[in-house]
């Protein structure tokens, strides 16, 4: 199982996290088109690769913060840091 | 059909003949030359895109067809799966579709003149809570409603034909009934890839094992090079060589999300992988197959004597098919609550598989905006039930250039539309 680097709590089991997938832009409901909608919420790029990805720490710090990954081989790069949501690397 | 060839007629006198002479058995199929252009590219060598170019062959006279797989046949989920058929779903849409499967591979032997060990020994749906339960009796009367066989049975019931099952009440999880569907079993899932690569073979398909596509061409596309919708195919790049053709087909499970982006097609699928394990062979004690939803399990007994167990696929998305010790732990834990008897039984292997789950547990299948480009993805963990249904109607999308009535409610544009079909009859799906 792969061991998540949470910026607050260090490296814990997947299994204690809750996994957010990958991060798409959600469009103005008042503006959008159905389509549009619907593109949102259903296509994915799953991307086999690197990618930045969504995690919640749900049992521990209950904090929101983005991992990069390797979806292919499970590498990670980059481990975020406290206070940085959006990666260490930034 | 110029090309065809009869291949060698297996038979228990064939067996005996070859055996007492020591002859050795022909190539079972060809390994050709990658020509320029085909009438058909099928992208993935697997049950789905093997029986798509026998259809293609032996239904359409469709013959100019070739295969592509970047490894060898049934490497991935073809190989992979654990070879349970059934046909008791929940959508009236997916009850038709998966019972033409069934009819299939019913006749599958004679048909491919292969044994694929066809045991319909029956399959059995646990219910641990009154949800469950009700979820079950729906199930039944839809399937009624539809001519499948397929009932809800007691604990006493199921006690008589699983002996070796815990149907106490004093369980954490205690068996409150079952749907029962005596149809449903299993296969040897090599014996349906060969089956198919054989017969398509045979008839003039061209099969090339490691061929890897690394890009599909396309013109007049609103994306770079041409690709996205509003284009059509004009071939695919491999690490062999261009080929061209006017139709592709994305028979991929795992890489769907992959070869369609080389397309310009984005498709609603994330890959996670779902862990798989079997145990030491023993005398057979279990004549059905074992399906828990809640506790996220199911187990047959092969041939052979081993118990093959499955679960639910890994939470998170990944192309990365490790195993974990959580699964195996979870595993057994849950395996343990249903059979006690089995706490001295060792694990002999795990592995697992690619499943590329879209959000209705329904597939997507046929066209897409690109012209030419067709898709046969989608197919989280019923993947192999489904193949020769898949193989059958995809050949007919392509041979009259319409989608059939069967595939029809799982086209690409549901998405777009908003017509989803909510499969809540799937092994993925808890209850």
């Amino acid at each position: 199982m792969l061991l998540v680097p949470c910026p607050h709590c260090g490296p814990r089991n997947a299994s204690d996290m809750s996994y957010g997938g990958e991060p798409h832009s959600r469009p103005d409901p008042n503006t959008t088109s159905p389509e549009e909608w619907r593109t949102y919420l259903y296509l994915r790029d799953n991307k086999s690769g690197w990618i930045t990805e969504n995690w919640y720490c749900s049992s521990g710090c209950r904090k929101h913060f983005k991992l990069e990954r390797h979806t292919l081989t499970g590498e990670l790069r980059n481990p975020p840091l406290p206070g940085n949501k959006t990666g260490g690397h930034k | 059909m110029g090309k065809h060839r009869t291949p060698a007629r297996y038979s228990a006198a064939g067996l005996a003949w070859r055996g007492l002479r020591r002859k050795n058995w022909p190539r079972v199929w060809r390994e050709p030359e990658l020509k320029s252009a085909y009438d058909v590219v099928i992208i993935g060598g697997g049950i789905h895109g093997l029986a798509t170019a026998y259809y293609l062959a032996a239904n359409h006279g469709i013959t100019n067809v070739a295969v592509v797989d970047k490894a060898y046949l049934g490497s991935g989920g073809s190989g992979r799966n654990t070879a349970i058929v059934r046909s008791n779903y929940l959508t009236p849409e997916g009850v038709a579709f998966y019972d033409r499967s069934l009819d299939l591979y019913n006749t599958m032997s004679t048909d491919l003149n292969i044994n694929v060990m066809f045991s319909a020994r029956g399959h059995m749906t646990l219910a641990h809570t009154d949800s469950a339960l009700r979820t079950m009796n729906w199930r039944a009367e839809v399937n009624k409603l539809q001519s499948i066989d397929s009932s809800v049975i007691g604990p006493d019931e199921i006690k008589k034909l699983s002996p070796s099952l815990d149907t106490s009440p004093n369980t954490r999880y205690p068996i409150l009934g079952a749907l029962y569907h005596p149809p449903g079993g299993t296969i040897r899932h090599d014996a349906v890839v060969w089956g198919y690569a054989r017969a398509a073979d045979a008839h003039g398909v061209d099969l090339h094992q490691k061929t890897e596509v690394l890009d599909i061409l396309c013109e007049g596309g609103d994306g770079p090079d041409g690709k996205g919708p509003g284009g059509k195919v004009t071939g695919v790049r491999t690490s062999r060589g261009d080929i061209h053709a006017p139709v592709v087909v994305n028979c991929t499970a795992g890489w769907a999300s992959t070869i369609a982006a080389m397309a310009g097609v984005r498709l609603p699928i994330t890959t996670h992988p779902l862990q798989a394990a079997v145990t030491e062979p023993v005398k057979t004690f279990l004549p059905t197959v074992i399906v828990s939803g809640s506790l996220h399990v199911y187990v047959s007994q092969t041939d052979r004597g081993e118990l093959v167990f499955g679960a639910s696929v890994d939470p998170v998305a990944t192309y990365d098919m490790k195993g974990t010790l959580e699964f195996t732990e979870e595993l057994a834990g849950h395996v343990l609550e249903l059979m006690p008897g089995l706490s001295k039984m060792r694990l002999m292997r795990q592995w697992a598989g690619l499943c590329d789950m879209t959000p209705d547990y329904s597939p997507v299948m046929g066209p897409t905006p690109v012209d030419g480009f067709l898709v046969d993805v989608g197919w989280g963990t019923y993947g192999f039930k489904a193949g020769p249904v898949s193989g059958e109607q995809m050949a007919a999308c392509v041979a009259h250039n319409a989608t059939p009535e069967l595939i029809a409610p799982f086209v690409l544009s549901r998405f777009t539309d908003g017509t989803l079909v909510g499969e809540k009859g799937a092994a993925a799906v808890g209850h």
